[in-house]
């Protein structure tokens, strides 16, 4: 598919121009959830193609960000004595309660990093021992890993299972009162397995607008203008990645996470225990459950790094650059907290590509 | 002694990669245990392309630069085409014609005498290109597995009339920014072997002496500042720029010319084209009413005819680049803390 008129100037002015004419004159603060969108919105300037009395704010789209020291140090554990541990490039610089994979690696600890669960599995090497795969992600990396459970795994293989899933986690953070938005832009890849029915909860039960999002800035540009026409005409939930999104989303792939994985509540970093909102493995397949494997014991910790004010930036309650830390003792090169970690992290974001605007 | 200090921990990779992570280690480890950084001319505190020294009338520049790219052999040159352009570049970007270099050659025992008579012939060819004599050298051996290969450390020097320098921070309000040619050529080149990613790239590295790009230029118009964007491409070097001098500079990311091909490399790859090594191209800061004569006689050499006038120096944001973006937004283009990719150059 041919992208180039989602990155079209004239198309996205043209959005602007339009954008400017329907804003209504009060404050309307539309939140996004996805590391992605930040992308998009810091590397091409989109907040300073907007009218002021619009914002944008990132909320919790980074599930590296979200990941507990609970999970991160039992992975530690395990790299350490029992297996080698397999994890995507994000998590392995994420600290826990006293050190990340990194740091634990260098000390000796077992640790991979990999782009995909598949390929661990073609790195396992039977005779280094154990492999387990620490799996994290929402809607978007859930399906391979039940997938590859699904169709049949190395000899030994287990699982740390940290996914975590995005609706119910906006259903508990609105429901608390503890986000104060006006409108959400969800991210489209979410949809393409979930499609867009577990949205309508927002609208029914909040009224609040509701903008399934592409990634290109014509997509967010597009996705604003949208969100301004709900807060005027009435909320509903609205596929502007039509083209990716079916209303159904991807059946098969949602029925493997069914079969492997059941819904359980979740901690989330800095945020707290969220209901519904994480995925654990079934029953029948709690032999391939890394913690219970090597039993390993895990103590509920669901903190930031002291100091750090990543809990706010996650809520869209702080721009990271009004964290005291931002850029100062927190850099991409020796980060305090997980937004400045990961490559979907706000402040990382921020850091390299100029989120501060202009 | 007072003021010296060995440091703390241990030196990390992005400590190495051009940007603001080495500027740290440069400063409390380099600059803190030395005390005779040179005076009169471009010191080692200015952290310049290249040192000066003054004697009398004339000004002597010198610059030394190790290589460790891995892969020695890349699409568009060696290691020995880089070592030989990346010190004669450092030179020319001072505005003074490069003289003479010398080459230390540090080699892992078992490295084919094959690949080092083409490594060897490379830079000769770069030395013919530019006029510059390779006048002494050094070879040393080290054991297997103590080195990856090859190290060369060339160094170089120029001379010119006292204060005739082009530094660093000499740019002013109004001056138009040039680069000469494409960005992110030479960091695509060598990631994409590194990474064994199968792009079917027709890019090849920029590696080449700037020399001739520079003369046309400087005989065209009145340079203010100038420098190569090498580690930490080319948003380290206008972040440079603009905090030397203390002024602002403007930039339009649509005027940035870059080839599809390594636009979509580095989006695949996930790195800032913007922040990746340049091997052939220098940033300019002219002024205004000469910018359009620059260009036209750039563009008339071999290595500079894709340079573009890429934006313009302000009095506002003092120290901060802006970019307009390629959908007309507009956002801060951030200092790298270093080049995404390290042993590139």
């Amino acid at each position: 598919m041919d992208l180039s008129p989602f990155q079209s100037r004239e198309l996205v002015e043209r959005a602007a121009a339009l954008l400017r004419r329907i804003s209504p004159k009060e404050e309307l603060r539309f939140m996004h959830v996805c590391g992605t969108h930040e992308n998009t919105v810091a590397r091409f300037g989109i907040r300073s193609l907007l009218p002021s009395q619009i914002k944008v704010v990132a909320g919790p789209g980074c599930p590296v960000c979200v990941t507990c020291p609970s999970e991160i140090d039992p992975a530690i554990e395990i790299a350490r004595k029992h297996a080698t541990v397999f994890t995507y490039g994000d998590m392995f610089g994420v600290p826990g309660s006293s050190m990340s994979l990194r740091e634990a690696r260098a000390e000796g600890a077992k640790v991979k990093v990999v782009y995909s669960v598949s390929d661990a599995i073609k790195m396992v090497n039977p005779v280094a021992g154990p492999s387990t795969f620490f799996s994290i992600g929402f809607e978007t990396t859930a399906p391979l890993t039940a997938s590859v459970i699904w169709s049949g795994l190395p000899k030994d293989f287990t699982f740390i299972v940290s996914h975590r899933l995005i609706p119910p986690a906006l259903v508990a953070l609105l429901d608390s009162g503890r986000i104060e938005i006006d409108g959400v832009i969800c991210p489209g890849h979410v949809s393409t397995i979930v499609g867009t029915h577990p949205y309508e909860v927002l609208v029914k039960e909040f009224g609040i607008p509701v903008v399934i999002s592409g990634f290109e800035p014509l997509d967010l540009v597009l996705s604003i203008i949208e969100l301004v026409k709900q807060h005027k005409a009435g909320a509903r939930v609205f596929n502007e990645y039509s083209r990716c999104v079916k209303p159904e989303g991807n059946t098969r792939a949602r029925q493997l996470m069914d079969e492997v994985f059941e819904v359980c509540d979740m901690d989330w970093r800095g945020i707290g225990s969220l209901p519904s909102s994480g995925l654990r493995l079934r029953e029948e397949f709690s032999d391939l459950d890394a913690l219970k494997e090597f039993r390993v014991r895990t103590r509920r910790d669901s903190n930031m790094p002291r100091g750090c004010k990543c809990s706010q930036v996650l809520l869209g309650s702080l721009p990271p650059a009004e964290c005291p830390l931002f850029a100062s003792r927190c850099t991409p090169d020796s980060p305090v907290g997980p937004c400045m970690v990961s490559s979907e992290g706000t402040c990382r974001i921020w850091f390299l590509h100029g989120g501060r605007g202009s | 002694m007072k003021g010296v200090s060995t440091g703390k921990g241990s030196v990390t990779i992005e400590q190495g990669s051009g940007g603001s992570a080495m500027m740290r280690l440069i400063s409390e480890v380099v600059l803190r245990n030395v005390t005779k950084w040179g005076k009169g001319g471009v010191t080692l505190r200015d952290l310049d392309d290249s040192g000066s020294l003054v004697c009398g009338d004339t000004e002597i520049v010198l610059t030394t630069d190790a290589h460790t790219v891995k892969p020695p052999f890349f699409p568009g040159g060696n290691i020995g085409t880089l070592a030989a352009a990346g010190t004669i570049n450092d030179i020319a970007v001072m505005g003074v014609k490069p003289l003479a270099i010398s080459s230390s050659l540090v080699i892992e025992e078992g490295f084919p005498r094959g690949d080092l008579s083409k490594i060897m012939s490379s830079m000769n060819e770069v030395l013919e290109e530019v006029d510059v004599d390779l006048i002494t050298g050094d070879t040393k051996v080290v054991e297997k597995g103590d080195l990856d290969g090859i190290i060369i450390t060339t160094s170089g020097i120029g001379v010119t009339r006292k204060g005739k320098v082009v530094r660093d921070n000499g740019l002013r309000p109004g001056d138009s920014i040039i680069i000469t040619g494409s960005v992110g050529d030479h960091g695509i080149a060598v990631l994409s072997v590194r990474e064994g990613f199968d792009f079917e790239l027709k890019t090849k590295s920029d590696v080449g002496p700037v020399w001739d790009v520079v003369k046309a230029a400087m005989s065209a118009g009145r340079v203010t500042a100038m420098k190569d964007p090498t580690r930490g491409g080319l948003a380290n070097t206008l972040n440079e720029l603009a905090s030397k001098s203390g002024v602002g500079i403007e930039i339009s990311e649509e005027l940035i010319p870059i080839k599809p091909d390594v636009a979509s490399a580095a989006e695949m790859l996930g790195v800032d084209p913007y922040a990746i090594t340049n091997e052939g191209k220098v940033v300019l800061g002219v002024r205004p009413q000469t910018a359009k004569k620059v260009l036209s006689r750039v563009r008339a050499t071999q290595r500079g005819r894709e340079a573009a006038i890429i934006g313009t120096a302000v009095r506002d944001h003092q120290g901060e680049v802006v970019m307009e973006t390629r959908v007309g937004g507009r956002r801060l283009m951030e200092p790298p803390i270093g080049d995404p990719a390290p042993r590139i150059c």
